[in-house]
């Protein structure tokens, strides 16, 4: 048989290779989970890093431009700035004490200061919260939800209050009213996180409550305590540009998809379950939106189109980890539908003015969309909370846990109240330090010239 | 010498000004203008904030001839501008007392 010498010919060297090298079969398994964690931390730090990019490219120029285009042009650069601004001074508050006072654990309703000046957070991860992408990325991802928030608050305080005063209570709002949220929903210990023993297990995938409610309910009371702007129901105030808008508004769209899908914080078949829903529900609110509309006002608008966009991202936000696309599209439809009915029907009825709606948008769909949470979540998109043997355990109305729809009004009455109350509070106390509304004169003339002492457009020159 | 004063349509302003090139007129001041005769204006809507603009885009041309050439001058612009609906404009005319050439000081029609 002379194949059999060549086989033996062939295989010697190799073997003799396989012996000079010995490692234990148990080394050479360390070796290979070694090689496939690390595999993994790439993966989903690099998912993690650019979803953090992502976030923040939804303040800046998302937010910026949608939000600048809707004010009259005496008021464009100050509107971008309330969004830009908070891209500084969020990110100097989070690194001193806003991470660790919300994901240090601590108490259900606040973090502690193990992480103050983001002491002990480094390359390592934080199992609490993602087990394979270093806590610094965690941090990070979580800075932009923190910066996105109050620039959405802006929106109902747009062209009428003073710069300083908007600073001061901004960081104020995110230590009193952010910061408590985030720790009880997401944070190790926090009263309404499902994921990690809270008292009232709530769902919220990606800020539902944390974001949109709570910015859209401060803005709702900003924009009582400020009062109309000036000439509010007899001058016109139509939006400068919705150009502008449009565009900030599709960068919001491709940006939510940093914020839907990277809080999977993995690069995982949930992000992508994630992603698709948010798609899938910013589309069907368009078209919802529009519907409603072109048959209330025999038009469809632009504006509209976008609106109902955003208004179905918002309603996708805690639901998009937990729901199947085609849940997903009908809680986008039906946010769009009851966004419009919002920002025209009861805007108008009630005559506050919330000058770019955060309210309306923010404030009612990230209610309708949490709400929807309880009904539509179920086991089959995530499996991630489990009984002490460790069972995925069924979730919404759907999964036959009709209890967590009232958890959900729980959760999202918690953080109503605390918004109305923490808003009105830090108002009170800017208000007493600096005053927060700018003089009808520099209201008159612009907050871009008052303000910042510079013009939007100087096209003649 | 007339200054004549034409306001109209924005989308009518190349027919016009072809019109008065074809008998000879290439001199001729354009701005852009808003304002409203007996036309309405239209209703814009942004998120169920209803505004109704009724200040419109118009063109105001002016130009100063002689007192010859006028009656013809108007009736090329009206009739070059004219689509027979509301908003179509006005023309109006005055009389001129001196014109000055600012280069060389030339006087009256001699200065058009």
């Amino acid at each position: 048989m002379p194949y059999r010498v060549v086989w033996a010919a062939l295989l010697a060297p190799a073997l003799a290779l396989a012996q000079a090298i010995p490692p234990s079969t148990e080394a050479r398994l360390d070796n290979l989970e070694a090689a496939v964690k690390s595999a993994q931390s790439a993966g989903d730090n690099s998912w993690m890093l650019v979803s953090a990019a992502l976030v923040l490219m939804m303040t800046g120029p998302g937010l910026a431009l949608f939000y600048g285009g809707l004010v009259r042009r005496k008021n464009v650069l100050s509107t971008m700035m309330h969004s830009f601004i908070l891209m500084a001074i969020v990110t100097v508050v989070w690194a001193i004490a806003g991470y660790s006072l919300a994901f240090g654990e601590g108490l259900p309703f606040l973090g502690d200061l193990r992480y103050l000046f983001l002491n002990n957070v480094g390359a390592a991860p934080n199992p609490d919260y993602a087990a394979t992408i270093p806590q610094q990325t965690y941090m990070i991802y979580q800075l932009m939800f923190a910066i996105i928030t109050p620039a959405l608050i802006s929106g109902a305080f747009a062209e009428r209050m003073k710069f300083s005063a908007m600073l001061l209570f901004s960081v104020l709002w995110l230590f009193i009213v952010y910061v408590p949220l985030a720790h009880m929903v997401w944070g190790k210990g926090g009263l309404l996180n499902a994921f990690s023993g809270g008292r009232i297990p709530c769902f919220d995938f990606a800020g539902g409550t944390v974001v949109h409610v709570s910015s859209g309910v401060s803005a709702l009371v900003c924009a009582l305590y400020l009062g109309k702007r000036k000439g509010f129901g007899s001058d016109q105030m139509k939006p400068h540009s919705l150009v502008l808008s449009v565009i900030g508004a599709c960068l919001l769209w491709v940006g939510w998809f940093g914020f839907n899908a990277g809080s999977a914080l993995a690069a995982s078949p949930l992000a992508a379950s994630a992603f698709v829903a948010t798609h899938f529900a910013a589309a069907a609110a368009t078209l919802g939106w529009l519907l409603v509309e072109w048959l209330h006002n025999g038009k469809p608008s632009v504006l509209g189109a976008i609106s109902g966009a955003v208004a179905g991202l918002v309603a996708i936000t805690p639901a998009s980890g937990f729901v199947k696309p085609f849940p997903a599209m009908l809680i986008g439809f039906v946010a769009g539908m009851v966004c419009f009915f919002m920002v025209t029907v009861v805007k108008s009825k009630f005559g506050y003015d919330d000058a770019l709606d955060a309210f309306g948008v923010h404030g009612i769909g990230g209610s309708v969309g949490a709400l929807l949470t309880g009904v539509f979540a179920t086991m089959a998109v995530n499996d991630g909370l489990k009984n002490s043997a460790g069972k995925s355990l069924p979730l919404g109305l759907i999964d036959g846990q009709p209890g967590q729809v009232l958890n959900q009004v729980i959760g999202v009455a918690i953080s109503w109240g605390l918004a109305i109350v923490g808003t009105l509070v830090v108002l009170k106390i800017c208000d007493a330090l600096i005053g927060v509304r700018a003089s009808p004169e520099q209201e008159l003339e612009g907050l871009d010239v008052s303000m910042h002492g510079e013009e939007g457009y100087n096209l003649e020159t | 010498m007339k200054k004549i004063e034409a306001i109209i349509q924005p989308h009518k302003l190349e027919d016009v000004k072809e019109a008065l090139k074809g008998i000879g007129i290439d001199g001729m001041t354009i701005s852009e203008v808003r304002g409203h005769g007996r036309q309405k204006g239209h209703k814009e809507v942004y998120r169920g904030m209803e505004y109704q603009v009724d200040l419109l885009p118009k063109v105001k041309i002016e130009m100063v001839v002689s007192d010859e050439r006028s009656s013809e001058v108007i009736q090329t612009v009206v009739r070059s501008a004219r689509t027979g609906k509301i908003g179509d404009g006005k023309v109006f005319v005055y009389d001129v007392a001196e014109a000055i050439r600012i280069r060389n000081d030339d006087r009256g029609d001699g200065a058009l």
